[in-house]
């Protein structure tokens, strides 16, 4: 047997699942002991370019609560043609388009190898795929040239059939009519007014003639014994629909047939043109202009794949949503404010965002927000706009920085076959075998509140529920499931029993096409008596750290801060308690086996990050970057928690080192990668050659050589990464090295530079705790028996 | 506030409670409660001191004959009089000797002399400001001979025989009674014949006040017995001729004054008729084109004022039309310190301020306040105490001018910004389907060429925008720099907004070629609707925000069809309910119904936003509703029921074109000030009151009237007279803020006399027609006719009471100056707001009533005696343009073609036997019997007749305000309804008694009080 990183790595490969726990303790008793809960990151629509998509549709399960998908872990009666499912043990026939199955010629879904396997749906219509631009007007000129360069520029990228439609706010909110000649013509809408997605209809001209079908209606009583009323009324309904649609299509047009007309109006979109005196900020309509586009999708195209992709220059200051008032005197809130109470809008636009978020989400539709301006734009009472349907956050401080213009573009990237990089309306169902039920997920996700044998009563984040909704996903989003082991400690499980858990996710593929992907896994039981080692081998300290660091930053998010720090070390303090070889009360004993070692630093580094601290953050940054945090993968998660530092010195090859002050030394060129921003931050002595001009001159190659080095890979980095990062070049005592220094470990500080003698390094004038101090105030509190 | 006013009495007795002596018979009437105030008229006549009953006669009360020889014959000596008053610059003439005008044989005691005459100035030099007539009255009177009152006998029978020849040169009381005064006919006639027994040519005998005529009746019972109730067949014995004949006192005012120049530089002097083609050369009052009053000589005390029951008034047009032969009004600057003005009262500098001191100092006219003079406004007086540059001063010398206005007088004290134009065009189905859409849309594209500058301007300051709507407003950015038009959809009904802070009004020279390719698009656009629900109020609210985005003033163009009933603040529904007609509640009808109107209207006048309504109906829209925001904020409503794009389309574009390029002043705001002892009371017009003393206009133009009733406070002096100064501060077209100031001077006398003889008929019944129009949005019908009735015999037998010489009681004897009123109240009184009928639309009568009001003198008098000319004798060659005659059935002869208009309608009447000479010389037909049906237009034929016609009717046109549309009717066809219900001195079609009825009835009204 391959080791458990090899197993692990094996299976985030194929399945795209990393589990805290790779051997599960058989019973809720020793679960619930293990501290970290036996949980998943799993990545739904992880990248397989090596899994071809199979053209018919999975078999599933005939047992009405259980309609579990036939798997390699079902076991077979080849003879009798039957099928046992291994979740509820159902014995099932396999339909008749399998009457030829045998032993050897078995359909790929009972391959070992198809642990996941993706069914293409053959029902039902192509969905086109819908993009409502929304734009804000109320920005300087610079920012709204680039930024209509920018969403020119996408129309190209768009798949001729996409519907397209464009929505402008500034203190009037437009919805534009496309495709009209000689005249552009846009119905407005006042920011001050929410409407209700009824009332929109019919102020856009949406709603369906009620005479028509009044008229059918009368009709059908009349004549019920015509033979062909059922063709009659279908006749009408399809008359309805292309009515709607063609109503619906002043708004949302196919790309090929308005290209050229939605070039010109995007050309000829102006700054919002009202009057702003001085000291005020320009009124933006944003709450009204989100509820707008929320509607006419909802009225237009429930149910089908579509992006609300919202761009913004400034907060919104005006009607429903909005988050600080016009007065420029009047700063937008703070963490401050908020601690104390201040920020008087916060509640009410959240509340608004909310409502538009599950509104979006209901009918499928994925709300993407591009924030940028210099202040903040309030993401915070934003961000359920994004994160609950899957949509995209990015923050940059200007349309006209390459950190936008890439990241808007990569948003279109396409995969080999061509298609977008995105899917949309997914829905995730989890189905488990008897011992364990699902707690939760926590993630880009809404609860489908989809109750059923699988859920479990105890909430993990989102839960009660063992569907979710994703609106909006790529390869790379990854939702953290929590499990519980229900299992009772006096029902042993029988040698060599498995835990099988399924994920069943339904989307709408950027093809247009519907599939459903599905993942089937099992695990070992394990008595966690007898076989704590085997279980504690099987920790996978990585995805523990990041679902441990998912569950922290959810409830930092629902509940208040200092509690979670607090509930973070007690769980760090258990865990090690529980896996920690030492003696009672002797710190200096204190070992932690290889699997458990790199857990702590994780924590430590979790603790000061952005994710949990708000000290130096906005409240837009700190929802945006939780933002990124709730959705990326293992690896950039982990990024994020404890940035990468790469070292380029003349002493050998670029190495990765510490993140810790004492990297930092004259003679390197440090690369750090914090998965927000790249930094290149030259040492002391190397930024004085660099000044000096050294790499300019001849027989200087090597130093030429030694700067260009960490920006080629540096490059790299951002050409791959979505969203851009921001890209910092500083040096030695340069404004932007703070980014730096708020990273690394302060192993020096102020405090101690002067008694650590000779170290090189740099001091961090902070009076954080550095690792060390962490440590060994961990393993006190670990070893201590009143603990 | 309208609850009284109707009519002058009424507020004589209501609003001044010390009178108390005549509380009583004057007093709100029990029998009439609703109308107390006014209906009090006929009990109280018996009430005034019977004393002064005999007082003015001239003539022992006891012979009527004598004097009335003398006096007989009004017209001729009014014409003389007034000729030889006014020649043309003469006027500093020494008076002519009183004598001429005195023509009774036995002179009337001095004293009623004097107070005939005591408003003439003509004779002096002086400045206007002081008058002597107190002192010297005799030097003073000289012409102004007052013209005698008229005598009538309608119901002459048989042997009155009218005189064959029914042609204008006919006086109107053709035969004499046989028990008349003889007197009376003697000058016969001829009107053109100096009459007068005696003295000078042209001056006329009558001293007397009264005169007359005498109701020659039979007797009193024979008489009055076969009046009023039963029209039958007595009447059909009378003769129109022996009655007073509007036609008649037209043609002699123009015979009087035609071409002549009148010079106001007289206190209270009697203008020509509105009718009348003069010329006015301002010395000192203003025009009357700008203001004329009910009477040039008020009552010295409100016990006069209130035993007459002459309402006093005036009628205010301060945008009138000035002809090219009359000096424009002088623009007067006063720099920075902004037009000087009285400390107290704050009348504006004016010609009868009086220099004191040295002119350091100067009286108000007013107050009587005494003010300094600002020291850059100083200037020394000369021998007659007068300004050395009282002839370079406009505000000195003149009776009206304009001042420039400070930022004081601004908004926001902000220069105002030029005003704007909005063009809202309803697209509903009908409105494409008709064409209209279109039709507008091209005629735009030229009109807007012709905006209203400013004088000297190249091109017009006024900017433009565009709205098209039906259930959802549309509003257009055509701002210069884009490349096409921008179309914004508002449906949002609750809160209406504009959706873009610039490039929605324009400059059109500058977008021309956006605003052009935009009218191309529209009506292309909207081809394919079949949305045929409109609203109304969000539209005119959409103006009233885009104003206030653009921070300046202007006017809404509405284009409409139908009635408001999509969901949306100001929905209407039909409320046309015939069954109220006739009942206590039909002033419902006349009513708008929702307060949201009021609140738009008061928007609408506090941005300075005003409203045309062009509606294009076909079926009721509540006309009272809809209206009701234009007829507050100076705004005109037009109608095109059943529009049809081939007869009614030009019809339309001329009322458009008329509307769009008229002269007009936007966010006024007037002021109306007196001299101590009166004040002005009420106000009537496309107005806007927030207070009792400032009226606020959106917007006034060169066709809009507003009238004012005046009160007395205290007794007026004889000497002083009475001063008027009327302010109106507003914006012009190119944005400038402006002071219009009119002054005029009036006498005063505690001679009743005096006053039926300054009356001003045409004056008088614009405000019987205006507060009669009011007073039917409070009360039944019925009494408000009642009332009219009731004050027009009270006010005659007044007359009577103490003006008249005695005569028999049977004779009605009417003042000359007022001798065809009973006509034009009679003709109000069937007008269709008055008529209480189930076969007259509502929307119909709803908008008569509203276009009345804002009416000036000149349209009321055409509305309520349309003019009638009979073509098919004219002498083509001739210039002049054939004169009216009277509007009668009688009149009209089987083979005769009439043209009748009366500013809203435009008939060309063709008897059953027209010669069929004249038929094909106007249509290229060859009898009657081949002309279509429904012909509106004359066509074009190179023949006199056909060219002399078209031009006619051309010259009307554009003479007249609105535009009418050209009806053709052949006798005894179906349309011919219509056109007979224009002729005010028959049977009304819809009830409402002939003029020969009417003033037989009114003489029993009056017999019935005098006794």
């Amino acid at each position: 047997m391959a080791t458990f990183p090899e197993y692990i790595a094996q299976n985030e490969e194929r399945d795209g699942v990393r589990f805290s726990w790779n051997v599960w303790p058989s019973s809720r008793l020793e679960a619930t002991r293990m501290v970290v809960p036996v949980a998943a990151l799993f990545t739904p629509l992880k990248e397989r370019p090596d899994l071809p998509p199979i053209q018919y549709e999975p078999v599933l399960c005939s047992r009405a609560t259980c309609r579990a998908v036939l798997n390699p872990l079902c076991q077979v009666d080849y003879r009798a043609k039957l099928w046992a499912c291994n979740f509820c043990y159902q014995r099932n026939q396999f339909p008749p388009s399998y009457s030829g199955i045998s032993e050897v010629n078995q359909p790929a879904e009972l391959l070992p190898q198809f642990s996941t396997i993706e069914y293409v749906v053959q029902r039902g219509p192509q969905m086109p795929l819908v993009f409502l631009y929304v734009v804000d007007t109320c920005m300087e000129e610079e920012d709204l040239q680039a930024l209509k360069e920018s969403l020119q520029m996408s129309l190209s990228l768009l798949p001729p059939t996409a519907l397209v439609g464009l929505i402008t706010f500034g203190r009037i909110v437009h919805v534009h009519e496309l495709g009209c000649e000689g005249i552009s013509k846009s119905y407005v809408f006042k920011g001050t007014k929410d409407l209700s997605a009824k009332q929109l209809q019919e102020m856009l001209g949406l709603a369906k003639p009620a005479a028509s079908s009044q008229a059918r209606g009368s009709q059908a009583p009349q004549q019920p014994q015509y033979n062909r009323c059922g063709a009659l009324a279908l006749r009408g309904n399809v008359a309805d629909q292309i009515l709607w649609r063609v109503l619906a299509s002043r708004f949302l047009q196919p790309v090929q047939k308005v290209d050229m007309n939605l070039t010109d109006l995007l050309g000829e979109l102006q700054r919002d043109s009202w009057p702003v005196v001085q000291g005020k900020r320009p009124l933006r309509s944003l709450g009204v202009a989100m509820s707008i586009a929320v509607g006419l999708l909802e009225c237009t195209f429930p149910n089908t794949g579509a992006r609300i992709m919202t761009f913004i220059g400034g907060p919104a200051t005006h009607g429903p949503g909005m988050v600080v008032g016009d007065e420029l005197k009047t700063p937008i809130r703070s963490w401050h404010d908020i601690e104390k109470g201040n920020a008087k809008f916060m509640k009410k636009a959240a509340k608004h965002y909310e409502s538009l978020a599950s509104r979006a989400s209901a009918s499928g539709h994925v709300m993407d927000i591009y924030a940028c301006a210099l202040d903040q734009t309030g993401l915070l009472e934003m961000k359920c706009c994004a994160n609950n349907t899957g949509g995209y956050m990015v923050m940059a401080d200007s349309f006209n920085t390459s950190l936008f213009k890439q990241t808007f573009q990569r948003v279109f990237s396409k995969d080999v076959q061509g298609a977008f990089k995105m899917a949309f309306a997914a829905a995730l169902e989890v189905k488990t075998s008897r011992e364990v039920k699902v707690s939760g997920a926590i993630g880009p996700c809404v609860s489908l509140n989809a109750k059923g044998p699988c859920v479990s009563e105890n909430e993990i984040g989102c839960g009660g529920t063992c569907q979710w909704k994703m609106c909006g996903l790529d390869p790379s989003t990854t939702l953290a499931l929590y499990f519980e082991v229900v299992n009772q400690h006096n029902a042993p499980i029988p040698q060599g029993g498995r835990g099988a858990l399924q994920f069943v996710t339904q989307y709408q593929h950027a093809s247009g096409q519907r599939r459903i992907r599905v993942t089937t896994i099992a695990r070992n039981w394990a008595d966690a008596q007898t076989q704590i080692q085997s279980i504690a081998a099987s920790f996978d300290q990585e995805a523990a750290a990041i679902l441990m660091a998912r569950l922290a930053v959810y409830r930092a998010e629902t509940e208040e801060g200092p509690d979670v720090l607090r509930w973070l070390d007690r769980q760090l303090i258990r865990l090690c308690q529980k896996f920690g070889d030492y003696h009672k009360d002797d710190p200096n004993s204190f070992r932690f086996s290889e699997t458990f070692s790199l857990y702590p630093q994780f924590m430590f580094h979790l603790r000061r990050s952005p994710f949990l601290q708000v000290f130096n953050n906005s409240p837009d940054e700190s929802s945006y970057y939780r933002h990124q945090f709730n959705r990326q993968e293992l690896t950039q998660a982990l990024i994020m928690i404890q940035p990468v530092l790469y070292a380029y010195s003349f002493q050998g090859p670029p190495e990765p080192v510490l993140l810790d002050s004492s990297s930092i030394l004259p003679d390197r060129i440090l690369l750090m990668d914090t998965f927000f921003q790249i930094l290149i931050y030259h040492g002391e002595t190397v930024s004085q050659w660099r000044k000096a001009g050294y790499q300019e001159m001849a027989g200087y190659e090597n130093f030429r050589h030694l700067l260009q080095a960490p920006v080629d890979d540096a490059q790299e980095l951002l050409h791959s990464r979505f969203p851009m990062p921001r890209y910092i070049d500083t040096e030695h005592g340069g404004s932007q090295a703070r980014f730096l220094l708020s990273k690394v470990n302060p192993s020096q500080t102020h405090n101690n530079m002067y008694t650590w003698g000779q170290e090189s390094g740099a001091p961090i004038l902070t009076d954080d705790v550095s690792l060390q101090v962490f440590m060994d105030h961990l393993k006190k509190l670990a070893v201590s028996s009143a603990a | 506030m309208s609850e009284h006013g109707y009519v002058a009495a009424t507020s004589y007795s209501q609003a001044q409670p010390g009178l108390g002596g005549y509380q009583g018979g004057f007093g709100a009437a029990p029998a009439q409660p609703h109308y107390g105030h006014y209906g009090g008229a006929p009990q109280a006549f018996t009430a005034p001191p019977t004393a002064v009953q005999k007082f003015p006669t001239s003539s022992g009360p006891g012979l009527p004959p004598p004097p009335g020889t003398g006096h007989y014959n009004p017209n001729s000596q009014q014409n003389g009089a007034h000729m030889q008053r006014y020649p043309p610059a003469t006027y500093g003439q020494p008076p002519q000797p009183s004598y001429n005008s005195m023509a009774s044989p036995a002179p009337p005691p001095p004293m009623q002399l004097t107070n005939q005459m005591s408003g003439m100035n003509l004779g002096n030099y002086g400045p206007v400001q002081n008058p002597p007539s107190a002192t010297s009255p005799m030097a003073q009177q000289p012409f102004r001979g007052p013209p005698p009152p008229n005598a009538v006998q309608p119901p002459m029978p048989p042997q009155m025989a009218p005189p064959a020849s029914m042609s204008m040169g006919q006086p109107y009381p053709g035969a004499p009674p046989p028990t008349a005064p003889g007197g009376f006919h003697q000058p016969g006639p001829g009107l053109a014949g100096p009459p007068g027994p005696a003295g000078p040519p042209g001056y006329p005998q009558q001293g007397g006040p009264f005169m007359g005529g005498h109701m020659a009746g039979p007797q009193p019972g024979g008489f009055p017995g076969g009046l009023g109730p039963q029209p039958g067949p007595p009447q059909k014995k009378l003769d129109l001729d022996s009655i007073p004949s509007t036609t008649q006192v037209i043609e002699d005012d123009q015979a009087r004054h035609g071409g002549q120049v009148f010079s106001t530089n007289v206190r209270g002097q009697v203008p020509p008729l509105v009718t009348t083609n003069f010329t006015v050369q301002d010395q000192g009052h203003a025009s009357p084109r700008f203001i004329r009053c009910t009477t040039y000589s008020f009552p010295r005390t409100a016990e006069l004022a209130k035993q007459c029951q002459v309402p006093l008034a005036c009628v205010i047009k301060p945008f009138a039309r000035v002809p090219k032969n009359e000096a424009p009004l002088y623009l007067v600057n006063h720099g920075e310190n902004g037009p000087i003005r009285c400390n107290r009262c704050k009348a504006y500098m004016c010609p009868y301020m009086q220099f004191l001191d040295g002119g350091r100092r100067y009286q108000c006219a007013f107050c009587s306040c005494v003010n300094e003079v600002p020291v850059f406004y100083f200037q020394h007086l000369d021998h007659m105490g007068r300004r050395v540059d009282f002839y370079e001063r406009a505000e000195l010398s003149l009776g009206s001018y304009e001042m420039v206005a400070t930022l004081d007088y601004c908004k926001n004290n902000k220069p105002p910004k030029p005003p704007a134009y909005i063009f809202m065009i309803d697209v509903s189905y009908n409105n494409i389907k008709s064409g209209l859409v279109r039709l507008i849309c091209d005629e735009l594209k030229t009109l807007l060429d012709k905006l209203p500058r400013e004088e000297g301007a190249e091109s017009s300051a006024i900017k433009v925008g565009f709205v098209t709507y039906n259930k959802t407003l549309h509003f257009y950015n055509v701002k210069s720099s884009l490349s096409q038009p921008q179309m914004m959809v508002v449906s949002d009904m609750a809160e209406m907004y504009v959706p873009l802070p610039d490039g929605f009004l324009v400059d059109f020279q500058e977008s021309r070629a956006l605003v052009c390719n935009l009218l191309s698009q529209i009506p292309e656009m909207f081809t394919e609707t079949n949305e045929s629900e409109t609203v109304f109020a969000p539209v005119i609210q959409a103006g009233v925000e885009a104003f206030k985005e653009a921070d300046c003033s202007g006017k809404l163009f509405i284009f409409h069809s139908s009635m408001p009933t999509a969901e949306a603040p100001g929905k209407l529904k039909n409320r046309d309910d015939k069954k109220l007609v006739n009942t206590d509640k039909e002033k419902t009808l006349f009513q708008p119904l929702k307060a949201t109107y009021e609140d738009l209207s008061k928007d609408c006048v506090a941005q300075g936003c005003c409203v045309d309504l062009f509606l294009f109906p076909n079926q009721f829209v509540d006309v009272a509703t809809m209206a009701d925001v234009p007829s507050h904020t100076g705004g005109s409503v037009f109608k095109y029921n059943n529009f049809q794009m081939d007869t009614d389309g030009e019809h339309f574009l001329r009322d458009l074109r008329k509307e769009v390029q008229k002269s007009i002043g936007f966010d006024g705001i007037m002021r109306v000030r007196t001299s101590t002892g009166f004040r002005a009371t009420d106000f009537f017009g496309a107005i806007h009151m927030n207070n009792t003393t400032d009226v606020e206009m959106a917007a006034v133009d060169c066709d809009k009237a507003v009238t004012v009733e005046f009160k007395h406070d205290d007794a007026l002096s004889e000497e002083t007279g009475a001063f008027i100064q009327c302010a109106l501060l507003y914006t012009t077209v190119g944005g400038q803020r402006r002071l219009r100031i009119l002054n005029l001077g009036l006498n005063c006398s505690s001679h009743l006399s005096e006053l039926y003889k300054s009356c001003e008929t045409d004056t008088l019944v614009n405000f019987f027609a205006k507060s009669a129009y009011r007073a039917i949005l409070n009360q039944p019908l019925k009494n408000v006719r009642d009332i009219l009735v009731n004050q027009t015999a009270h006010m005659l037998a007044c007359y009577r009471k103490n003006c008249a010489s005695a005569s028999v009681a049977s004779q009605l004897i009417l003042p000359d100056a007022m001798k065809v009123f009973p006509v034009y109240i009679n003709s109000l009184m069937k007008t269709p707001p008055l008529t209480g009928s189930t076969e007259l639309a509502t929307d119909e009568r709803a908008h008569q009533r509203l276009a009345l009001m804002a009416m000036a003198v000149e349209d009321s008098q055409l509305l309520l005696y349309p003019r009638l000319t009979s073509l098919h004798y004219m002498d083509v060659s001739n210039e002049v343009p054939p004169a009216p005659t009277r509007c009668s059935e009688e009149r009209l002869t089987d083979d005769g073609v009439f043209l009748l208009e009366n500013g809203h309608v435009l008939f060309l009447w063709l008897g059953q036997a027209s010669p069929p000479d004249v038929i094909q010389g106007l249509f290229n037909v060859p009898s009657l019997a081949h002309l279509q049906a429904h012909v509106c237009a004359l066509p074009e034929l190179d023949n006199p007749l056909s060219k002399k016609v078209r031009a006619i009717v051309n010259d009307l046109l554009e003479k007249r305000p609105r535009s009418m549309k050209l009806q053709i009717v052949r006798q005894k066809d179906r349309p011919e309804m219509m056109f007979r219900q224009f002729l005010v001195e028959d049977k009304g079609l819809h009830g409402g008694t002939s003029y020969m009825d009417f003033l037989c009835h009114v003489h029993r009204e009056i017999r019935q009080l005098l006794t």
